[in-house]
């Protein structure tokens, strides 16, 4: 094999001066700080970056709220079936400070939701998904899905009342699927019902498949860094006058952003730590007694809405296989919209129409996540079935044909004469932001 | 896009709200009663636990087991160590096996859970007219409402039933349970417990029963108040100190 080309070498990896010799002997070897250096310290940031760019961050930090404090949990938390609930009570009651790691770790699980959700309607918003930044936003869906799967798996650790139903109505899904549907519900489960081989499979998944979130990230920085990040007017950068360093303005920013979500977040953990919790969850799991209501977690009502709201059966397939599919659909949809979406400009800031249809598809989801949270009679059905032929319309629909036909407003020249020339010269600037 | 994501979650609420109206109730929610616990700056009242504690030892006990509670997690409500232990002594648990082998009967102690009214499920059903007496040491959290509801339950709920209401063998008319057929007797009469020797009223008693059971659930609640206050105002700080350190870095550059 040819020897790398001194260029591979380059200029970025040899650390600062002001590091003491051992440090620089480590660092010409494994360019650690280099690389710090080179991805946190310069790295070169557009200018004009809003807040609506501080939840990558803050949902990175949050995974690492949630590997620490789950790795905490697993310590004192027993994965079987007749122990489970009480191993949780204990945790809350004998274990010191348990009561504070638990509470984190189950509200943490709804604020790293929130904050992906907003992180993804962010680059929804401003394109941040087009040429070239497709790959990135693929690992990001990947990172959602990875997350979907965690979640409903730590969902049912406790094994309360919820976390049994809910696992039983979800895992039973896959048993619309012909053929391999039923193998792989036996798999799911480990046996013939949910019961204890679930839990303890689900526990080894719940604690793997985190550190595969980390991996995926990962990736997702690497790609990120490539290009670097798209930004509120969502042109390319020209060159240095359109960037600052990552550090100390992104930095300082980011923290200000992370002390704002910490206090919102405890307010929640210490005040109300409880209240997205369905009390049914307090009750231990009993196969022979149905709960009333079976509800996922607000953040899986939108998904399971539509799975609800294909009451009727297309070509004798039957609704309860369509409805799988639209569920599922309405995720892996989202891997294909930097395609779906054909317009050249990638802010909706300077689409004078998407800027305003935009705003249907969080409408859409929110009314579903309330259909979700329902029983599906009359309206909410009703309501549920709009929503989802909605949010189908909306990307298969009108994200292509929009793009064609749309007439984008001029694009400022660069992103330093948009932030520094006079403001009212700035298209979109009315926007308020 | 600030302004456009308030109109969309203005939108989003108006169709909910539109739908809410749809919805049908089971029983009424139960009326919110003042705790001592309630709000930020909430604690638990020692005195009035202590009397809820007399009231379930005297009355709820009888049926209702307090799984998750040891005798000395009463230590948190003022009990001193030795009454903890007089109050263990009173009940009897099984233990063992000695050096023979022999599973034998003592009695409690401190470390002990506190023990239930009966050996097993099947027992307790037995003994209800097939309703079984759920575990009170978590029922707070385990249904809607919460104290309010445990109070709703025990010291209202058992009202004259409405006329044209039919009742059911072996149950009992509670407004506030769902479907109204509990399969509970109303347990607090005028002056079951004494407190402080006098006679205690339903509601007193419903009342005390309640902060006790929410106590039982939520035993860190005064703790979790208090650490929160803390590392709030913490918060506070570093959020003002952070604004303002943004501030001045930014103001380097042009923006
Ligand atoms: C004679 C036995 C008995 C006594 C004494 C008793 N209960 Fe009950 N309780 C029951 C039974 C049986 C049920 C189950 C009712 C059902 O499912 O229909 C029940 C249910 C309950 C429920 C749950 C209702 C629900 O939503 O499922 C609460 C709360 C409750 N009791 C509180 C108390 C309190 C507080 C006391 C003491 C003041 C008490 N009980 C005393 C037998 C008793
Ligand atoms: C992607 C990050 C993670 C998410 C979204 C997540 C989510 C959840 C959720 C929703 C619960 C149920 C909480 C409840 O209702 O009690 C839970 C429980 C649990 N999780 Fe995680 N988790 C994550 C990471 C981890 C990791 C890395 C571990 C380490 C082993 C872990 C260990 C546990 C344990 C032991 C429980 C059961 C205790 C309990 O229910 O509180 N989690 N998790």
């Amino acid at each position: 094999m040819a020897a790398p080309p001194p260029e591979a070498h380059s200029a970025a990896r040899t650390p600062a001066t002001g590091y003491g010799r051992l440090t620089r002997w480590i660092d010409y070897r494994l360019p650690f700080i280099a690389s710090m250096e080179h991805h946190f310290t310069d790295y070169p940031t557009p200018v004009n970056l809003n807040y609506w760019w501080n939840f990558g961050s803050l949902a990175g930090i949050i995974l690492v709220i949630m590997i620490v404090t789950g790795v905490t949990l697993a310590m004192y938390y027993t994965p079987d079936a007749s122990l489970a609930f009480d191993s949780v009570q204990r945790i809350m009651r004998d274990v010191n400070y348990g009561w504070l790691i638990r509470y984190i770790h189950m509200n943490g699980a709804s604020a790293f939701f929130l904050i992906v959700y907003i992180h993804l309607f962010r680059g929804l918003y401003y394109g941040s998904y087009k040429y070239p930044r497709e790959l990135l936003w693929i690992l990001g869906v990947i990172i959602l899905l990875l997350m979907i799967a965690t979640a409903f798996m730590g969902y049912v650790l406790p094994w309360g009342q919820m976390s049994y139903w809910a696992a039983t109505v979800i895992t039973n899904l896959f048993s619309a699927i012909p053929v391999i549907g039923h193998p792989i519900v036996t798999l799911l489960w480990g046996g013939y019902v949910v019961g204890d081989p679930t839990l303890h499979r689900f526990f080894a998944l719940h604690y793997l498949l985190p550190f595969i979130i980390v991996a995926v990230i990962g990736l997702h920085l690497i790609a990120l860094h490539q290009h670097g990040s798209n930004n509120p007017l969502g042109i390319d950068k020209r060159g240095p006058q359109d960037t600052i360093p990552f550090h100390p303005y992104y930095t300082i920013k980011d923290m200000f952003g992370l002390m704002v979500f910490l206090l919102l977040f405890a307010l929640v953990v210490f005040y109300i730590p409880n209240y997205l919790v369905e009390p049914d969850n307090y009750i231990p799991a009993n196969s022979l007694q149905t709960p009333p209501h079976i509800v996922p977690e607000w953040y899986l009502l939108p998904f399971y809405a539509i799975l609800r709201s294909i009451t009727f059966t297309i070509f004798g397939i039957p609704a309860k296989l369509l409805g799988v599919c639209a569920a599922l659909g309405a995720m892996l949809i989202l891997f294909f919209v930097p395609w779906l979406d054909t317009s050249p400009v990638r802010s909706a800031r300077f689409r004078p129409v998407y800027k305003w249809v935009y705003w249907l598809l969080p409408i859409s989801l929110i009314a579903l996540g309330w259909v979700g949270a329902h029983e599906p009679k009359g309206i909410v059905v009703i309501i549920g079935q709009i929503a989802t032929a909605y949010f189908y319309f909306h990307f298969l629909i009108l994200l292509p044909v929009l793009g064609k036909f749309e007439r984008p407003r001029p694009l400022p020249i660069s992103i330093a004469a948009a932030v520094l020339g006079p403001r009212a010269a700035v298209a979109g600037a009315a926007e308020g932001q | 896009m600030l302004k456009a994501a308030a109109a969309a979650l203005a939108a989003a609420l108006a169709l909910v709200v539109a739908g809410a109206a749809e919805a049908q109730e089971e029983a009424p929610p139960p009326p919110h009663q003042t705790w001592s616990f309630d709000g930020v700056f909430g604690t638990y009242n020692e005195a009035t636990l202590q009397r809820g504690f007399a009231v379930y030892q005297q009355v709820c006990s009888a049926c209702h087991p307090v799984t998750h509670l040891y005798f000395r997690d009463l230590e948190k409500i003022g009990y001193t160590e030795d009454e903890v232990k007089g109050i263990a002594a009173k009940y009897t648990v099984t233990a063992g096996p000695n050096k023979e082998g022999q599973m034998f009967k003592r009695p409690a102690r401190p470390a002990d859970h506190i023990p239930g009214p009966f050996p097993n499920d099947e027992a307790a059903r037995a003994a209800n007219n097939g309703g079984l007496p759920p575990d009170l040491s978590l029922i707070t959290l385990a249904r809607d409402g919460g104290p309010d509801y445990v109070y709703a339950i025990v010291g209202l709920g058992f009202t004259k039933p409405p006329p044209g209401f039919k009742p059911i063998p072996g149950t009992y008319y509670n407004q506030y349970f769902a479907g109204n057929h509990i399969k509970m007797p109303p347990p607090l009469h005028p002056g079951a417990v004494k407190f402080d020797g006098q006679p205690a009223s339903v509601p007193q008693m419903a009342h005390d029963v309640a902060a006790f059971l929410n106590w039982a659930a939520e035993p860190n609640l005064d703790e979790r108040h208090q650490t929160g206050a803390k590392v709030v105002l913490f918060l506070v700080v570093a959020v003002i100190v952070f604004y303002a350190a943004k501030r001045r870095i930014w103001s380097r550059i042009p923006h």
